[in-house]
């Protein structure tokens, strides 16, 4: 039978006016129903008619998940709130520079006038044998087709891989991490959970078929930003096959604090974390217990990306995300300041 | 409620993926049935042990056997206990992710499933070169134990034949943990094939993708058929008139009385020495 694609298959269709109001739907359907966001990861599920909901549980007519606010000396990003927004909002601008270079460096404008917050670190993987529908470990199934001895795993995971060898394809996620974000669940049950970042993602040995740990009838309703990092030194890149439209290959994000007021140059912390490289993006704690109190220079750099990649097991095609993720841990602790350096 | 799980292949054909969890709460619901019937039955059933009388009779006119009998040797203990320990951690790293407690459990699953091989390994080797090897199994000539048995629990006083080393319950169980214990050692040794260990280079090609179904499944029907089997036998190791038995597989020994009580002399001839007495 031939296989339809750009016709998604029929589904009721809410477009609810409150998070109660939208849990209803969800508890109502159970696994029939589908939590629609921007939409750029649902419309790829139900236009390849892999994804065939009763429901569909639209989340742009609920007020309470858009917008930026203040809390706390931090910030409060409603899960809805669009990557174009973050990125001009001008707190984000000033103090947590890297999740605007983060958000900015996802997809194009027109996708980041569209993409949320909330549905860019919540997205399924883009494995192409996952996404091609087949039985897969994360479809539920028995095997990985990624990592086999023939099989086309150039973008796949080097980190992490537990049967599938699937990676995150989120933007801001590392950023997130790095800022120490708060992610503020609504259970199913009702009541509110707030899950650290670093927790919010999940990789296949916890549970094989979910990258986060919302559950069914969860909702993410708000990112909260602390100020424990705000106007720390930053490092965000991003490595892609083209510098638009394109998910990372690995990305890097750090936040940095130094020594001496700010002035110095011996590390007083710091927060580093990868992506692209596992189903999960990854916080590098070995590494930051590493560089803590270490003066930041070429040296310090060498030992911590060294010891980043530690454990790394390529498959066929993806040998190049080691040395990879290596230089771009290297180049997140060296900055932009090395430039300058002489040694 | 399902029985099988199935997907598309890439060439779009059906393929077997899984048995449906819908069988583990199945078979949960079935070992607690059956303890909750049996343990409601034996409230009121007859009492299957000897008269005291007749087994007054039998120690005077067995006075020669040692106070102590040994029941289980050491090996046989040591096996017992590693397998129950490794079959612990691989129900709980199997199941409880399916209920919802979300743990890296792989790992732990194939490292117990391997402690469980090597133990089935070692009893198989100690029963056969050590052990009355046939004492355990069922066969025709049980049959008239089975008859009296079936009679003693409908409630009448049979005199018909004791067991000799071990009951018939405990032969039938013994018969049900070889069938899902082998089958779920042999499928899960081939399924370590598809995940990374240290001891294959991975290859999902081993088999045909039908024969990795069916693989799967034979291991997901054992795996679920054990959680049935290990509430029975839990419930059977902690009713208190089978506390003897338990007690045995931890001491070793049980006394000349429940000896002569509960097995037939001529079919368990006892002829190990005792074991020393503590004074």
């Amino acid at each position: 039978m031939a296989v339809i694609r750009d016709v998604m298959p029929a589904f009721e269709l809410f477009q609810p006016a409150s998070i109660e109001d939208a849990q209803a739907v969800l508890d109502r359907y159970g696994s029939g129903a589908w939590v629609l966001a921007g939409g750029l990861d649902s419309f790829d599920w139900l236009k390849d008619r892999i994804k065939r909901p009763q429901a569909l549980v639209d989340l742009a007519g609920i007020p309470e998940l858009k917008g930026i606010r203040p809390r706390e000396g931090g910030l409060e990003i409603g899960a809805m709130t669009t990557l174009t927004e973050v990125v001009r909002h001008p707190v984000v601008r000033e103090r947590y520079a890297i999740l605007l270079e983060a958000a900015e460096s996802a997809a194009s404008p027109q996708i980041r006038n569209q993409g949320t917050i909330g549905g860019n670190v919540s997205q399924d993987t883009r494995c192409w044998y996952y996404r091609a529908g087949w039985a897969c470990y994360r479809a539920g199934g028995n095997i990985c087709y990624a990592d086999t001895p023939e099989a086309i795993n150039r973008e796949h995971a080097i980190l992490e891989a537990d049967r599938c060898v699937a990676v995150s394809p989120s933007d801001t996620a590392p950023a997130l991490i790095v800022l120490d974000a708060q992610m503020v669940i609504r259970t199913a049950a009702g009541g509110e959970r707030i899950v650290a970042a670093q927790d919010y993602f999940v990789g296949p040995a916890t549970d094989i078929t979910r990258m986060t740990v919302l559950q069914p009838g969860d909702l993410l309703t708000a990112i909260r930003l602390p100020a424990a990092w705000a106007g720390a030194r930053f490092y965000f890149e991003k490595v892609r096959d083209r510098q638009v439209w394109d998910f990372a290959l690995v990305s890097v994000a750090s936040a940095m604090v130094m020594g001496g007021g700010g002035s110095g140059n011996t590390i007083e912390r710091m927060r580093l974390c990868v992506n692209g490289v596992a189903a999960r993006p990854l916080r590098l704690e070995a590494v930051e217990d590493l560089v803590r109190g270490r003066p930041r220079n070429e040296a310090t750099a060498m030992v911590a990306s060294n010891l980043a990649i530690e454990g790394a097991q390529p498959l066929k095609f993806n040998a190049y995300k080691v040395p990879l993720m290596r230089n771009l841990v290297k180049r997140a602790i060296r900055g932009v300041e090395a430039g300058t350096w002489t040694s | 409620m399902d029985f099988l799980t199935w997907g598309r292949s890439p060439w779009d054909q059906p393929i077997l993926t899984h048995v449906s969890w819908d069988l583990f709460w199945a078979s949960l619901f079935a070992g607690v049935a059956f303890f909750v019937a049996h343990a409601s039955y034996m409230v009121l059933s007859a009492h299957r042990k000897r008269h005291a009388a007749e087994t007054d009779a039998m120690e005077a006119a067995r006075a020669h056997l040692p106070s102590r009998i040994v029941r289980h040797s050491l090996p046989a203990r040591l096996f017992h206990w590693v397998m129950a320990a490794s079959m612990v951690v691989l129900l709980t790293t199997a199941f409880l992710p399916i209920v919802g407690v979300k743990f890296a459990w792989v790992t732990w699953h194939w490292m117990a499933g391997l402690v469980l091989t090597a133990s089935i390994l070692f009893h198989i080797v100690h029963a056969t070169a050590w052990l009355d090897f046939w004492s355990i199994w069922v066969g025709p000539r049980d049959i008239p134990e089975l008859k009296a048995e079936v009679l003693r629990e409908l409630g009448h006083d049979v005199p018909g034949p004791k067991p000799g080393k071990y009951p018939l319950g405990n032969r039938l169980y013994h018969q049900a943990i070889v069938a899902a214990g082998l089958s779920v050692v042999a499928t899960g040794l081939f399924m370590m094939v598809r995940v990374r260990t240290p001891f294959f280079t991975r290859n999902p090609y081993l088999f045909s993708d039908g024969t990795w179904g069916l693989t799967y499944v034979l291991h997901g029907m054992a795996g679920v058929g054990l959680v049935g089997l290990v509430i029975a036998h839990v419930y059977f190791a902690v009713r208190p008139e089978k506390w003897w038995i338990t007690k045995s597989m931890i001491l070793g020994w049980i006394t000349r009385r429940q000896y002569l009580e509960h097995h037939d002399p001529d079919r368990w001839v006892v002829t190990s020495p005792a074991p020393p007495e503590r004074t």
